[in-house]
């Protein structure tokens, strides 16, 4: 027993279990300072959703061992473009989400392939490059959406008539519109977005059916043994490819899904920013450089937003003064930290 | 060859032709040009000696740039004046910069091969504790001289910190005229001794140390140099030297954003040495001053050239931000191109030279 104990400990790591019991002691605080549970509950369960399939984009590319997506931002980039120009065609509704997400998939394979190409070629140094790839990338998408021939009124700037505003608001065409969708309210502050919370188990368990197809196998065995993979006749290269345009997609979906549900689209050097907690999160789940499962997605995220939620309200009530930038960037970036620095373990 | 020196000739071709749609004199860009050497090759040079250890860009150069803002702040608060309030802030600066590369070379010894990405996030992490500790230490717990500087709530810098009392003291002290042109003489002088310690340095045991290590830790381990702590020692003093240099840059500037300086410290200064024609393993003094001439005249004229092309200043300024986000970019992808070649090379070699099928070859690394 103490030995499972200690072996769990040792697997799980120490962070993370620091992680857990602060938001836990964070919960239990929160109705003697004068926070509601309820609210925050629903406040924690939104935030998940909001972010989870961002979160689930890094899978395929930590499975093919690619390692963490810091060029994530190509993916949310092609997202972007989706939603724009759903935006720009007037589609409102289901039409317009899931028209955004139509639109943003052919962007995100092209952009997938060229980035999964070049990885290919860097193999070893994927995360650096992947990084600075994601920079450039997103630099160059703002001069994009100053000068790409955009003109619906609610998207381009007031006066010029020309020129994407840096926030678009999406209220009107498809806010909140998987949040709402057969969402349950119980009470006052108690609101369960059903609808998103589906939308995210369906992306999940499609992931975690495709990693056991035989593509997903090949993958899998292209990240954790490439002699192996390469004796059984897999191609390393090909594999890579294909998670980097899987990754890219679900970039692209995880960020149209944002969107809905925080009812803006944000522009030009948004992107970027957006990378690192989805990275952190994956790893306070408990995942690995080379090793990632759908637990590992849901239980990070929800540990990491239930922090982001959390800290604000009850810090703030407790010492009167907000301290939760500060304990985000300290406890995102530690996580990623702990990560990089740890050995890599031969997958069992 | 044309990769050798593919960037710095885009950095030429781009530079030049942008000079004529921006409406800049000649003589604007050159004095420009002086003042921004004289800010800037000092925090690039204090990449060197990581490159020389095989560690790469140290992108947690930025550490060592908090450690000379908190000096700063403290030469405001105790209200130290002139060249003088530099060397304080500098002799304050000196310890947390020693300490914080010395945290900084353990956790890159833990992460082996992946220097650069780890120096990144460390750097962002401790970014993280320098806003805990300006934001809420200071004035609370740190007692606070000058209430000016701080927060209207009482604790806490205020976001900007007007840093008239030191503007441009090193610059000044002797500013020569030449021909039309301000020459910062002072602080030119200090990067030239900086570069002759350099040059020196190379020759000492641990300059040849730290060269062995680049090139192969294995054998460097084997042949009795302690590869560890020799990285750890590289890492210190680019982290002090970027302390001293980020003094010299923000003398310059004349004022500080407490909260944001230190966020592109190190991307401007990598931008810088690899615009020059340095790689991830390879740098030498010229590749810094060369850098900051070709990276620097860009930023002068890109954001006009911008406006008077597109109608947008802000075309310019991302367009300034994408090329240098992307030379860094484009010489990583240089670099492990180049280095997974010569794996692939070497091991065709021991096939007796045979091409290999070859193509899923390499891999972990």
């Amino acid at each position: 027993m103490r030995n499972n104990l200690k072996t769990f400990i040792q697997d799980f790591g120490w962070p993370r279990i620091i992680i857990f019991l602060f938001l836990v002691s964070l919960f239990v605080l929160a109705p003697f300072v004068g926070v509601r549970l309820d609210a925050s509950l629903s406040d924690c369960l939104n935030r998940f959703g909001q972010y989870a399939i961002l979160v689930l984009a890094l899978v395929p590319m930590i499975q093919s061992g690619c390692g963490l997506n810091f060029g994530l931002a190509l993916g949310i980039v092609a997202g972007l473009l989706g939603a724009t120009v759903s935006l720009q065609l007037e589609l409102r509704g289901f039409w317009g989400f899931f028209g955004a997400i139509a639109f943003a998939t052919p962007f995100s394979v092209i952009f997938g392939y060229f980035y999964g190409k070049l990885l290919n070629k860097v193999k070893g140094e994927e995360m650096t490059i992947a990084m600075y790839v994601g920079f450039s990338f997103v630099m160059l998408m703002c001069i994009m959406w100053l000068v790409l021939p955009f003109d619906n009124p609610t998207m381009v700037w007031g006066y010029a008539g020309k020129g994407l505003r840096t926030t678009i608001t999406v209220e009107g065409y498809w806010l909140k519109i998987l949040n709402d969708f057969l969402a349950i309210r119980i009470g006052r502050f108690f609101v369960f977005p059903t609808g998103l919370l589906l939308f995210v188990g369906a992306c999940a368990g499609g992931i975690w059916l495709f990693l056991r197809t035989r593509i997903g196998t090949a993958m899998t065995a292209v990240g954790s043994n490439p002699d192996f993979a390469r004796a059984s006749g897999v191609s390393a290269d090909k594999m890579r490819t294909t998670s980097v345009i899987l990754s890219t997609f679900l970039g692209a979906i995880g960020i149209i899904v944002y969107q809905q549900s925080f009812g803006f689209i944000q522009l030009y050097t948004a992107p970027s920013p957006m990378v690192f907690p989805a990275v952190a999160a994956i790893l306070i789940g408990g995942a690995s450089v080379n090793k990632a499962s759908m637990i590992n997605v849901l239980v990070g995220t929800f540990l990491f937003q239930g922090l982001l939620t959390m800290t604000p309200s009850v810090i703030n009530s407790i010492l009167q003064t907000d301290m939760s930038e500060v304990i985000r960037i300290i406890v995102s970036n530690g996580m990623i930290l702990y990560a990089l620095t740890r050995k890599v373990k031969v997958s069992k | 060859m044309f990769s050798e020196y593919a960037v710095v000739i885009i950095f030429l071709v781009i530079t030049i032709a942008a000079i004529s749609p921006s409406g800049l004199s000649l003589t604007y860009i050159i004095q420009e040009l002086i003042t921004r050497l004289g800010r800037n090759s000092f925090l690039v040079i204090s990449l060197l000696l990581p490159i020389y250890s095989g560690m790469g860009l140290n992108f947690a150069m930025s550490l060592g740039a908090m450690a000379g803002q908190i000096g700063l702040i403290f030469a405001v608060d105790w209200s130290v004046a002139g060249w003088q309030g530099l060397v304080f802030a500098l002799l304050i600066g000196l310890p947390i910069a020693v300490f914080l590369g010395w945290i900084c070379g353990k956790v890159m010894n833990k992460a082996k091969g992946r220097e650069m990405v780890t120096g990144y996030i460390l750097a962002f992490f401790i970014n993280g504790i320098y806003q805990f500790f300006v934001l809420y230490m200071m004035g609370s717990v740190i007692p606070m001289r000058n209430a000016s500087i701080l927060l209207s709530r009482g604790y806490g810098i205020r976001n900007t910190l007007n840093l008239e009392s030191v503007r441009q003291s090193l610059d000044t002290i002797f500013m020569l005229k030449l021909g039309g042109f301000d020459v910062p003489v002072v602080t030119l002088i200090i990067i030239a001794l900086l570069c002759v310690f350099i040059v020196w340095f190379k020759k000492t045991k641990l300059g040849q140390d730290m060269r062995a290590v680049g090139q192969d830790m294995t054998v460097a381990e084997a042949a009795g140099i302690p590869v560890e702590k020799t990285r750890i020692v590289a890492i210190i003093i680019s982290t002090v030297l970027a302390c001293a240099g980020q003094l010299i840059f923000l003398q310059n500037m004349g004022n500080l954003a407490t909260y944001n300086a230190h966020d592109q410290t190190s991307f401007f200064a990598a931008a810088a040495i690899l615009v020059g024609g340095a790689s991830v393993t390879h740098a030498s003094i010229p590749n810094v001053f060369i850098g900051v001439i070709l990276l620097h005249a860009m930023f002068i004229v890109s954001p006009l050239a911008g406006q008077n092309l597109f109608g947008s200043a802000m075309v310019g300024e991302y367009f300034r931000q994408f090329i240098g986000y992307g030379v860094i970019a484009l010489s990583l992808v240089l670099y492990a191109w180049k280095s997974r070649k010569a794996i692939f090379n070497s091991r065709s070699d021991l096939r007796g030279g045979a091409a290999g099928k070859g193509k899923d070859e390499g891999g972990q690394a």
